[in-house]
């Protein structure tokens, strides 16, 4: 069954905090992952993989640049 | 019915000696940021790196493989004539033919030993000690000698964000012979044709005869690709060599894995989950990135700090352009 977009973002911001010890309550859907949240693209890339394996999707490396924001990325995650 | 004979060799072999030589120059990060418009704290945040290990511009890669090999061959307490095989392994040799390694074996007095160049990047010296290994054993050869060894100075772009600023020139050797006990452990290597355009030469050398106005070739890769790729398929990789030689990852001592980005190296170190115990091998901070020279430059290092000793075991792990890698549990020389 799918997650919803709330799920989705619960997770990421787990994921988020524990790369970049970053407060999950900081990880909002309009943050930036690099100019809000300073995350360079191999933190980015971590995530992503993380994120792939927790949610069981597939985020093709082309992809993660058009994942600018956390919504994004929520957005991305939950209709996958 | 006539029966051919076949040769067999030795049940075990081991590393006998190892050498290096590094570049002759220390190049700091501020050297190289402005071309790049980068500095010396981002390019430390991001790969680790405080200087790398550059050659003379008359240096060639038959220079510091030959440094390296006579102190190999030298610590392993033979005579040159006694190796009958010598593999070098290299990307950054600038001869289509004839390849690097008789060039070596001639220059060493290491005639006339079979001699060839293998071009697996930053796995080369991984997948050297695979087969040195398996032709010890075969009875191929009594002592082989593997070359890790690159000047990737000549294939630089100054103005290249994505590689070249982490590239240094040095060569490492080992002398691999007979063993009473088994000193390396199986082979895990493969290779992902599919990701050959992430860390690539520019264009051809067909293009740059061609095609007027193609720029010397010189190395690129998709870095953040290949940060993925390496920190978390490479992982499983390394416990199957573990677990192919029969311990655990508690027996390790030192993790040695090619020295391409700190940043790799810290999350392969997370994936695999290596104690705490662990010396883990960072000669990438002073070195850089030297390809198929990393793994025997980082293993000499821990040596000569006294953060391993011989008869340790060490996990080793390459990686690189093809996508290729190779893995092996040794005990060190």
């Amino acid at each position: 069954m799918a997650l919803s977009k709330d799920e989705v973002l619960v997770g990421l911001a787990e994921i988020v905090s524990e790369e970049t010890d970053i407060d999950t309550a900081e990880v909002t859907l309009e943050k930036s992952f690099t100019d809000d949240l300073d995350i360079d693209s191999l933190s980015m890339m971590t995530i992503v993989t993380l994120a792939e394996e927790k949610f069981d999707v597939r985020i093709p490396d082309e992809k993660v640049k058009d994942l600018v924001t956390v919504g994004d990325a929520v957005d991305y995650i939950a209709a996958a | 019915m006539t029966t051919l004979n076949v040769r067999r060799g030795p049940e075990f072999t081991r590393i006998l000696g190892l050498g290096v030589a590094r570049g002759e120059h220390a190049v700091p990060n501020d050297d190289l940021v402005e071309p790049i418009s980068s500095s010396d704290e981002w390019i430390r945040k991001m790969t680790g790196i405080v200087t790398r290990v550059r050659a003379d511009k008359d240096t060639s890669v038959i220079d510091l493989s030959e440094r390296a090999a006579r102190d190999a061959i030298a610590q392993a307490g033979i005579d040159a004539s006694e190796i009958d095989a010598v593999i070098l392994s290299t990307i950054s040799y600038p001869h289509i033919t004839p390849g690097g390694a008789p060039v070596l074996a001639d220059r060493l007095g290491a005639t006339p030993a079979a001699a060839f160049d293998i071009s697996a990047a930053c796995a080369g010296y991984c997948y050297g000690i695979g087969q040195a290994d398996a032709l010890v054993r075969s009875g191929a050869a009594r002592h082989v000698l593997v070359v890790g060894a690159e000047k990737l100075s000549d294939f630089v772009d100054p103005a290249d964000r994505s590689i070249s600023y982490l590239l240094g020139d040095a060569a490492g050797a080992v002398v691999i012979g007979a063993s009473d006990t088994p000193g390396i452990g199986p082979t895990v290597w493969g290779s992902e044709g599919s990701g050959a355009e992430l860390i690539r030469q520019t264009d051809s050398w067909l293009d740059v005869r061609d095609k007027p106005g193609t720029p010397f070739p010189t190395l690129r890769q998709e870095g953040p690709s290949v940060f993925k790729w390496a920190s978390f398929k490479m992982a499983p990789v390394a416990l199957q060599a573990i677990e192919a030689a029969g311990i655990t990852p508690d027996d390790i001592d030192v993790f040695i894995p090619h020295q391409a980005n700190i940043r790799i190296i810290d999350q392969m170190v997370k994936q695999i989950g290596l104690p705490k115990h662990v010396v883990v091998a960072k000669d990438i901070v002073d070195s850089g990135n030297t390809s198929a020279a990393s793994i025997p430059l980082a293993t000499e290092r821990v040596l000569r700090d006294g953060d391993a000793k011989s008869g340790d075991l060490a996990l080793q792990i390459g990686f690189g352009a093809g996508l290729v890698y190779a893995a092996q549990v040794v005990v060190l020389p």
